[in-house]
């Protein structure tokens, strides 16, 4: 991509091939021989990061295509059973999910990056433009990713996003109902957004490589800004470059780890893990972190248009970036009042995002209006206007100047531990309008299978195992889970033959027989566990109107506000345990006496946790209902902490497995992280 | 010199494409201007196919500056094996890691846990069919047939030298002893997968439409392209009349 090669490959095999092809002689030109300039810092292997994400994400996602099903009825199931029963399920999905989130934490630090150091300046403009391109590509594939498992946020995500196009002016309801292929969001919306899904990574692809050949014309740009002059600015990027990026990719892969290992659900919505439902909206509906900026600035505008045409405004500003800031000098580095300015736009991004997350009342409108401002004043009025009163200091005459003159990489260390803590607040804030309002936060439990050396405690698991059956049963499916499970590595540590006996005392529904009628035979051990109501209409029929929850899902479909900062320190401790704490707190919260003042409905119970504290369903556990074998005290407390620890792994019943493969993963990154570092060294010894 | 040659099989980008770069910079140490390094061992040719960038032959842009090339210097000469263990140790964990990531891939194909729970033995009961009926019943989405074979079918699958046959079996071999009427087979032709149709063909036994091949009475190929005897499913007697298949 950088001229001719003279790259002459000696096997005469190869030979031919290149007089007929020159891949090879491309590739060599293109990823070995390439002049690379030589002062690029670590916000330059983020480009690699990036290509590896694609790369993750494409295979991945491919995999996944294999077992999922794009219908509005089995979406979401088949999503929950390839995480259940495909060999390594749980693996693949967790890291096409936070690999997502991987993707464009990656992406913006390239953005910012990029932003910096000004390498949207000419000749760049078109390899910038390339890369929003990219990054809009990106927007509509995450946004389309994250309605295929047909869960609430889903759903409702699919809904509000959609109806942003509502806003056109007079073909604002057709081209909503184009997108829907209906009258609503369902499933021919599903089926539709599976194929772009599955289309719009390979159409970032062919972007990407636009996006690499403009950069392999224009050359890269540096943290200096001058332009490579000479050999001596320079280093080919294979070894130097690739040893780097190889560095650098294997410590980004350990962060991505800590998700996909130990923090599957820190940056997913607990709302997603209840199915689609179209008669009723999550009391708080967040998009994925990397839209929660621009949907601050779509919700601080108070008028539809002007709120739509802001948002997509905000990114489409970007655009045009190498006009609006005509600055010479293209480094912040030499800079000073642009350095300055450019740090307090990445906090004006941050706090947007935080924004994004929290309720649209009181101050928040306020100050997201103040920060849409902000956002638009940085391109439209500062960055012109710095480019005409700003004196930069004098930058250096060459490349090899720079690197000659470097001083530490102590201010690099602490930027990424800026941007660490940063970024974490950022991601974390999406927490903060998750759960509902609480007066109360339930008390935190102590799990023997929270942390990272997390397990069940299979006594517990057998416990709570015969109070559902005994007492939650009776209302409450368990749909996802089949009797084999119970025997399975991980679980309440059953012999096969006792999975057996379980099941053959459940009657299963089976047929038509050869006569064509249904039947009913002893379950098997492939069976799942039979519901209680054939059907939602006849749960709600005998429950007074509420509809007993199946608890398959409930200890990840259930949370609460965690609240700044603990959603930060969370992250560190690994807390994930707000599920089987609500949990636990809800059977544990009923009370038989309301507190003075508060009306209860009709047919309601008061529970201490419950949002709204009027619960449907009456106590269900009272001392001594159901009798322990093996000496654990029959008290409620007792019955609701086994129990939920059952449902915690109905949840995830691989839980034990992706905690004990996190380990030897991060054991291995680290020592491959630490080779590479070494060899890095060696590799650049000469070179610095 | 030990070359990294080019191959086609050019890698994607991708944890694979780490392991081929790396095992592709030790070349470049061996390159023109560097200290030539003792041997690393037998290194021919064909055992750096790994690497999918050569770079023989081309002296990168800034080798030739002094000091700020990528030649190494005599320093290395001092030390080479410690250098050469820590690239060849490098590449080999980032090779390790490189296939311990295929392994989950590769896996997840195979089938899920609730295909293998459906996949269980199956009981079917003998008592409603009639001598000279069979049936077909479905184990792990294979049909199986059950034939309650009549005398003559027994005889006749019994009367054929057995050296005669294209794939030499005893019809006692293919049924279970004291139960010699019921011949248990998957339905599938052995040629290319498509059902045999029972009671056609010459040999009194199973006609595959396809591609015209025969099987007798006991399963076994007689006549047409298919090379092997209908398969016998694992079963077993539970009483007289119930059978269990898997």
């Amino acid at each position: 991509m950088s001229g001719p090669s003279d790259f002459q490959p000696t096997n005469p095999a190869l030979k031919w091939i290149e007089r007929r092809l020159p891949i090879l002689g491309l590739m060599h030109s293109s990823f070995v021989a390439y002049p690379t300039p030589r002062n690029l810092n670590y916000w330059w292997t983020f480009g690699a990061i990036l290509s590896m994400m694609l790369g993750v994400q494409i295979l991945t996602g491919v995999i996944l295509a294999m077992h999922y099903t794009p219908h509005a009825d089995l979406a979401f199931k088949s999503v929950e059973l390839l995480v259940r029963d495909v060999n390594y399920g749980w693996l693949l999905r967790n890291i096409h999910a936070s690999g997502a989130s991987m993707f464009f934490l990656a992406v913006y630090i390239h953005m910012f990056r990029g932003l910096y150091y000004g390498s949207y300046k000419e000749p760049r403009e078109v390899l910038w433009i390339l890369g929003v391109i990219i990054y809009l590509l990106m927007m509509a594939t995450g946004f389309m990713g994250y309605v295929l498992p047909w869960g609430q946020m889903s759903f409702w995500g699919a809904t509000v996003i959609t109806n942003l196009f509502s806003a056109v002016p007079y073909f604002g309801e057709s081209i909503v109902t184009l997108l829907w292929g209906g009258y609503s969001v369902g499933n021919p919306t599903l089926n539709r957004f599976f194929s772009l899904h599955y289309l719009l990574p390979f159409v970032i692809a062919g972007v990407v490589v636009l996006h690499i050949w403009a950069l392999h014309v224009a050359g890269q740009n540096n943290p200096a800004g001058v332009e490579a002059k000479t050999e001596k600015d320079t280093v080919p990027f294979t070894p130097y470059a690739t040893i780097k990026d190889a560095f650098g990719v294997s410590c980004f892969m350990l962060f991505f780890a800590w998700f996909i290992f130990y923090m599957p659900n820190y940056l997913g919505d607990a709302d997603n893990y209840i199915p689609a439902n179209p008669g009723v909206t999550p009391a708080h509906i967040v998009p994925e972190w990397y839209y929660l900026p621009f949907y601050a600035i779509l919700r601080s505008i108070p008028n539809k248009l002007a709120g739509v045409v802001g948002m997509f405004g905000a990114i489409v500003v970007l655009a045009f970036l190498p006009w609006l800031d005509n600055a010479k000098t293209r480094s912040s580095k030499y800079r000073p009042l642009a350095k300055q300015f450019f740090w307090i736009f990445v906090v004006v991004c941050v706090l947007l995002g935080y924004l994004g997350a929290q309720p649209p009342e009181g101050i928040y409108v306020i100050a997201g209006r103040i920060l849409t401002f902000c956002y638009f004043a940085y391109f439209l009025i500062l960055l012109p206007l710095l480019s005409r009163i700003e004196k930069p200091r004098p930058v250096p005459n060459s490349i090899a100047e720079d690197v000659l003159a470097k001083s530490g990489g102590k201010v690099v260390a602490s930027i990424a531990i800026a941007l660490v803590v940063a970024g974490s607040v950022f991601a974390g804030s999406v927490q903060n309008a998750r759960a509902e309002e609480h007066s109360d936060s339930p008390p935190a439990q102590k799990w023997s299978f929270a942390g990272p050396m997390g397990k069940f405690d299979r006594g517990s698991l057998q416990r709570g195992l015969k109070v559902y059956k005994e007492v939650c049963s009776a209302c409450h499916g368990l749909s996802y889970i089949a009797f084999r499970n119970l025997a399975e590595a991980g679980g309440p540590g059953y012999s096969v033959a006792q999975a057996a006996a379980f099941a053959a005392d459940y009657k299963v529904k089976d047929g038509p027989n050869d006569a064509g009628d249904m039947f009913e035979r002893p379950g098997r051990p492939a069976d799942y566990f039979p519901s209680p109501f054939p059907n939602e209409q006849a749960g709600r029929a005998a429950n007074g109107g509420a509809y007993p929850p199946d608890l398959s899902l409930i200890t990840k479909a259930r949370s609460y506000k965690r609240g700044f900062p603990m959603f930060i320190i969370d992250f560190f401790t690994q807390y994930q345990e707000q599920g089987p704490d609500y949990v636990a707190a809800v059977l544990n919260g009923f009370e038989d006496k309301p507190p003075a003042g508060f009306t209860l409905p009709e047919g309601a119970y008061y529970n201490k946790y419950f949002p709204g504290h009027a619960i449907k369903m009456p106590k269900p556990l009272s001392d001594g209902q159901v009798t322990y074998d093996d000496g654990s005290p029959a008290t409620v407390a007792q019955y609701a902490k086994d129990v939920t620890t059952f449902l915690m792994w109905a949840a995830e019943p691989h839980m034990e497995a992706r905690k004990r493969l996190g380990l030897q993963v991060f054991v291995f990154l680290i020592l491959l992280s630490g080779l590479l570092y070494f060899t890095k060294k060696k590799v650049w010894a000469n070179a610095h | 010199m030990h070359r990294c040659q080019p191959i086609a099989g050019l890698r994607s980008s991708g944890k694979g494409a780490n392991r081929t770069i790396l095992d592709c910079m030790f070349p470049l140490f061996g390159g023109d201007k560097a200290v030539v390094l003792p041997p690393r061992g037998p290194r021919a040719p064909a055992a750096s196919s790994g690497c999918a960038f050569g770079v023989s032959g081309a002296v990168p842009l800034a080798a030739d500056e002094k000091g700020l090339g990528i030649v190494t210097t005599a320093s290395s000469a001092d030390h080479p094996t410690r250098r050469d263990f820590l690239f060849v140790a490098t590449g080999a964990v980032a090779a390790v890691g490189a296939a311990a990531t295929v392994w989950p891939l590769v896996s997840q194909m195979n089938p899920d846990a609730s295909t293998i729970a459906a996949g269980a033995p199956i009981e079917v009961d003998l008592a409603p069919i009639a001598e000279g009926q069979d049936i077909k019943v479905f184990w792990r989405g294979k049909p199986i047939y059950i034939s309650h074979r009549t005398k003559k079918q027994i005889d006749e699958a019994r009367s054929v030298p057995v050296a005669s046959l294209p794939d030499p079996a005893t019809d006692q071999s293919r049924v279970k002893e004291g139960h010699d009427q019921w011949l248990v087979v998957i339905g599938i032709c052995t040629h290319l997968g498509c059902i045999p149709i029972a009671h056609e063909g010459n040999y009194d036994g199973f006609f595959c439409p396809c591609h015209g091949s025969q099987y007798d009475s006991s399963g076994r190929i007689r006549q047409g392209p298919a090379p092997a005897n209908l398969p016998v499913p694992p079963y077993t007697f539970v009483s007289d009349s119930k059978i269990q298949i898997g």
